[in-house]
């Protein structure tokens, strides 16, 4: 369960940026979260439910936008888009392929009173 | 963890510390005030830097009727681990300062991490200097366990948490008798999802996989093993009762992750020792600088 530490890391950002900015309530927060981040963003929703009660956050909407994982092909050279870190090259189905993209975790924007 | 300043929820513990040491009052937006206790001892031993900024706005309260108009925009753009990284970056560089030479060993429950370690100690005794961090949902048993052998060591006890982080590493640093030019083995909980998340400033993340489990984990648990510098392919004594494919279980580990260095070792038979404390020397060495 480690996507409650995600979460509290979450809160803990917007908490910051509310004392930086002087915001009072968060409506929506939009999240970025990567295929290939190790976190489960239905899980990580639940969990900032629960995190954020009784605080600026509390009932806001969390907005998750999914980052595609996306590696170099160690063979022929080619991007290629990465369902899990072992997925094999798209274009001539080799394996490995090194990961370049998707391990993300960031809190994008939010939109707040 | 405490949202504001990262710090004791009420559930992790760390052997030596007064669980009640001191409280925090925190007034919310909305006027609500909860408290939390610190569960470090306050005063001068607490030099772990220290995030203690409290983030919430004294504002009065909003007089927005929800639902009106658009709420303003805020950028934030900042990594969720962030706070994580900035401890590990602390602890990794009071172990560059110190010359040790950090681990973290992880793995599922159950690999034979614990009594590995205690072998390893008694290998490198009068060689090396050694110390241990425990980490536990529950219980020093494990600390103890390392005790034994004379090394020092810290229990950490997660209460409900699935992983170390580096904050709790860079408080159990601050009770730890390390001694300059250690290794520092820290042991993780035994789970092979959550600690391949959070960097605790170690040199090189350790993963041991034993041959009672099934040769398709790395790919069962691929951000693990990925994460991974070394797999130590444990408990290999026990191989001819198995049916366990050795070579397919590394083929495995090195789908997800091609660099991955492999030894295969046994804490019964002693096989692949010689091996795994070649791999520390080596590592010490270059942490001595």
């Amino acid at each position: 369960m480690h996507e409650m530490s995600i979460a509290e890391g979450v809160l803990q950002l917007i908490e910051e940026a509310a004392s930086r900015d002087g915001f009072t309530h968060v409506r929506t927060i939009w999240v970025e979260i990567g295929r290939l981040s190790g976190v489960e963003p239905e899980a990580l929703a639940f969990c900032f439910d629960a995190v954020t009660r009784g605080s600026i956050a509390e009932g806001a909407a969390f907005e998750i936008v999914a980052v595609p994982g996306r590696g170099l092909c160690y063979e022929c050279g080619r991007e290629t888009e990465l369902e899990a870190v072992y997925d094999a090259c798209r274009h001539c189905g080799a394996v490995p392929v090194q990961v370049t993209g998707g391990t993300e975790m960031r809190v994008k924007e939010l939109e707040v009173d | 963890m405490c949202t504001t300043c990262g710090c004791g929820d009420g559930e992790t513990r760390i052997e030596g510390e007064d669980p009640h040491g001191h409280e925090h009052e925190h007034l919310h937006a909305d006027g609500t005030r909860h408290v939390h206790s610190h569960s470090h001892d306050g005063g001068d031993s607490h030099h772990h830097a220290h995030a203690h900024g409290h983030g919430h706005a004294y504002m009065p309260a909003h007089s927005h009727a929800p639902g009106m108009a658009k709420g303003r925009m805020v950028q934030i753009e900042q990594d969720i681990l962030a706070k994580n990284n900035a401890y590990a970056r602390q602890n990794r560089e009071q172990f560059a300062k110190r010359g040790i030479f950090a681990l973290n060993l992880v793995s599922s429950p159950g690999s034979g991490k614990t009594t590995l370690l205690v072998k390893t100690i008694e290998a490198l005794a009068g060689r090396q200097p050694v110390a241990v961090i425990e980490g536990d949902q529950q219980t020093s048993n494990d600390a103890e366990r390392i005790r034994a052998t004379g090394a020092p060591a810290i229990q950490i006890n997660t209460g409900k948490g699935c992983h170390l982080d580096a904050h709790m590493v860079g408080h159990a640093l601050e009770k730890l008798a390390l001694a300059d030019a250690s290794l520092l083995m820290i042991e993780n909980v035994g789970n092979l999802v959550c600690p391949a998340s959070f960097d605790l400033g170690e040199a090189h993340k350790v993963v041991i996989l034993s041959v009672t489990e099934g040769e398709d984990k790395p790919i069962k648990y691929p951000d693990m093993f990925a994460a991974a510098s070394l797999m130590l392919l444990n408990k290999c004594d026990l191989l001819p009762y198995l049916a366990f494919d050795v070579d397919s279980a590394i083929a495995h580990a090195r789908r997800v992750n091609p660099g991955i260095e492999v030894i295969r070792t046994s804490s019964t038979s002693g096989e692949g020792m010689a091996e795994w404390l070649a791999w520390i020397a080596r590592g010490a060495a270059a942490a001595r600088g």
